[in-house]
């Protein structure tokens, strides 16, 4: 217990301290979620800070996942799924269903656990979200393009190779080009879910100091397996357990000082 | 030998027993049994194959000559002549038949791997398709009779590439939908993540992953009705001429030309079947063999 509670807590000093006087970006309200008849969510009351990276940690099947997914309604593919209760995003209720959800999915950005680039060329890969919603001037596009490359640290790596296909790249490689693609958008919030899994340690470190930077513009929302990761890079953790809440706060309280036994049992690695 | 068992012995207590040491004979025999009968089999279904190609080459290359693509099939009696006319119709009628099928067929199997999905008219349509793929083709050839070849008041290529489409569909359906499905879900999500609606996430995304199992989907459709004959035997006919330019009465094509050529008592004619068989079946392979670089290409991609 003792190494893991002293690697965890060398790692949060380097994030930086979660500002609560950050504005609400997002408040969560009674939230409930239903695969079928299967109840996956419980009564979920939580808000994320405006430009802070918030983690969700938790077992496996605990429900985090299915929270981000709620956030862009992405999971309105699936017709056995749905939602009830209140997300507000800048005080609009987007499970309302007047809200256009390609409009609200432009403005909630999602990268995925396993790199997605599209069978097209990296330049494509990332054009392709911005003219769903913006007709642009091809020199215009090309700076969007290279500014969203160069956000995500891949512009030195991929500028002589635009033309080549976005399947042509290392995993590491993909998955920045798919958080340029997200980014090119112009997004207010970015959902993370599990992004570095399926990555070797070099390409995390590279993802991770990217999210880091990412910070200063947009509200970023991570779900992670791995609690060094969230103790590195986010300011709150939300800890979910059996498709409940259990505790939320700011990272460096939650990994040193938490307030419920079974946060503490779960981040010093007894369960889970 | 004795310093060999002796290295064996040295290293014995860790290594595990000799692979056929502890099986039993007779799972030993059968193992060697099943393998050989299996390779024999193989070699039997190849040999009929490369049989079949051997005297098609055999017959065919002596009935080929410059007239076979420029001349008109003779008439009864008359010496020489070509297939001119039945080459053509048969690229007409097919053409024909590929470009009916071909939109039906990509769109309707869009529908079952993307909107459908497993809906309950989904599954109906797939197991109707599925009949419609193992319909004998005669059925069709008469079906498109009543259709169009009797309100028409006469037999037409467009009753041959009509019935051509009829067998092309099911198969494009099919290849279309699996290829679709092939795509991974995840790549979907990740469209719609980005506000794409559904429409563009299916011809942007979907349909470019599935791409080349399309295409080749509608390649071996085409390859499946260049020889198709009963379809045709009700509906576009087969005569010695060049074809009207409103492709109405008969239109001269390969497989209903083999048919009846093959069973007359003219040398010539014979010659002539023979060396259409041949042309029919080199352009079919090379269908065949184009698909399949394309699918390789696009994996190795």
């Amino acid at each position: 217990m003792s190494t893991i509670a002293l690697n965890t807590s060398s790692a949060v000093g380097k994030a930086a301290a979660g500002n609560a006087e950050a504005p609400v970006r997002i408040a969560v309200r009674d939230l409930n979620f239903y695969y079928g008849d299967f109840r996956g969510l419980k009564d979920i009351n939580l808000d994320f800070y405006d430009r802070q990276v918030t983690a969700l940690i938790g077992p496996s099947g605990c429900g985090k996942s299915t929270l981000l997914r709620t956030f862009n309604r992405i999971y309105s593919l699936y017709p056995e799924q749905r939602a009830d209760g209140e997300i507000l995003l800048d005080g609009q209720n987007i499970l309302s269903p007047s809200i256009d959800v390609n409009e609200l999915r432009a403005r909630v950005g999602m990268v995925f656990q396993k790199p997605t680039p599209f069978p097209m060329s990296i330049y494509d890969n990332i054009a392709f979200g911005i003219k769903l919603y913006e007709r642009l001037p091809k020199s215009e596009l090309d700076g969007r393009v290279e500014e969203a490359l160069r956000k995500a640290a891949l512009w030195d790596e991929a500028k002589d190779k635009l033309r080549q296909s976005g399947m042509s790249l290392s995993g590491g490689q993909q998955q920045r080009l798919c958080i340029a693609r997200t980014i090119a958008q112009k997004p207010e919030v970015i959902l993370l879910d599990e992004p570095t899994s399926a990555l070797d340690p070099i390409s995390t470190g590279k993802i991770e100091e990217l999210i880091e930077q990412l910070r200063s513009e947009f509200t970023i929302v991570i779900v992670t397996h791995n609690m060094q990761q969230a103790a590195r890079i986010s300011q709150f953790t939300a800890f979910m357990y059996l498709g409940e809440l259990v505790e939320f706060g700011p990272t460096t309280k939650m990994f040193m000082n938490p307030a419920k036994k079974q946060t503490q049992d779960y981040i010093t690695g007894r369960f889970g | 030998m004795d310093t060999a068992l002796q290295h064996q012995t040295s290293v014995g207590t860790t290594i595990a027993p000799a692979p056929w040491g502890r099986v039993r004979r007779s799972r030993h025999v059968a193992d060697r049994a099943l393998k050989i009968i299996c390779t024999l089999f193989t070699v039997l279904g190849a040999f009929v194959l490369g049989w079949i190609l051997l005297m098609l080459l055999v017959e065919g290359i002596g009935g080929l000559s410059p007239a076979v693509f420029t001349e008109t099939t003779p008439g009864p009696g008359t010496q020489g002549g070509g297939i001119a006319n039945a080459i053509v119709g048969s690229l007409i009628m097919t053409v024909l038949g590929i470009v009916v099928a071909t939109p039906v067929g990509v769109l309707a199997g869009t529908y079952l791997a993307e909107y459908g999905k497993s809906s309950k008219l989904a599954e109906v349509i797939r197991f109707v398709n599925d009949i419609l793929l193992a319909a004998p083709s005669i059925l069709i050839g008469l079906f498109v009779y009543m259709l169009m070849v009797q309100p028409m008041g006469g037999y037409s290529g467009w009753a041959g590439g009509v019935a051509l489409a009829i067998i092309a569909v099911p198969v494009i359906v099919r290849t279309t939908e699996d290829m679709l499905r092939l795509v991974p879900g995840s790549l979907r999500e990740a469209g719609a993540a980005l506000g794409a609606p559904m429409s563009t996430v299916i011809i942007k995304i979907s349909w470019k992953a599935a791409r080349a199992g399309m295409v080749t989907g509608v390649l071996l459709a085409t390859a499946r009705i260049a020889g198709e004959t009963a379809p045709l035997l009700f509906t576009a006919l087969n005569n010695n001429f060049w074809f009207n330019p409103n492709l109405m009465g008969g239109v001269a094509n390969l497989p209903v030309m083999i048919y009846q050529f093959a069973l007359s008592p003219y040398e010539n004619w014979r010659e002539l079947a023979w060396a259409g068989a041949l042309i029919i079946t080199m352009s079919i392979l090379a269908l065949s063999v184009v698909a399949r670089l394309l699918l390789r290409k696009d994996k190795v991609r």
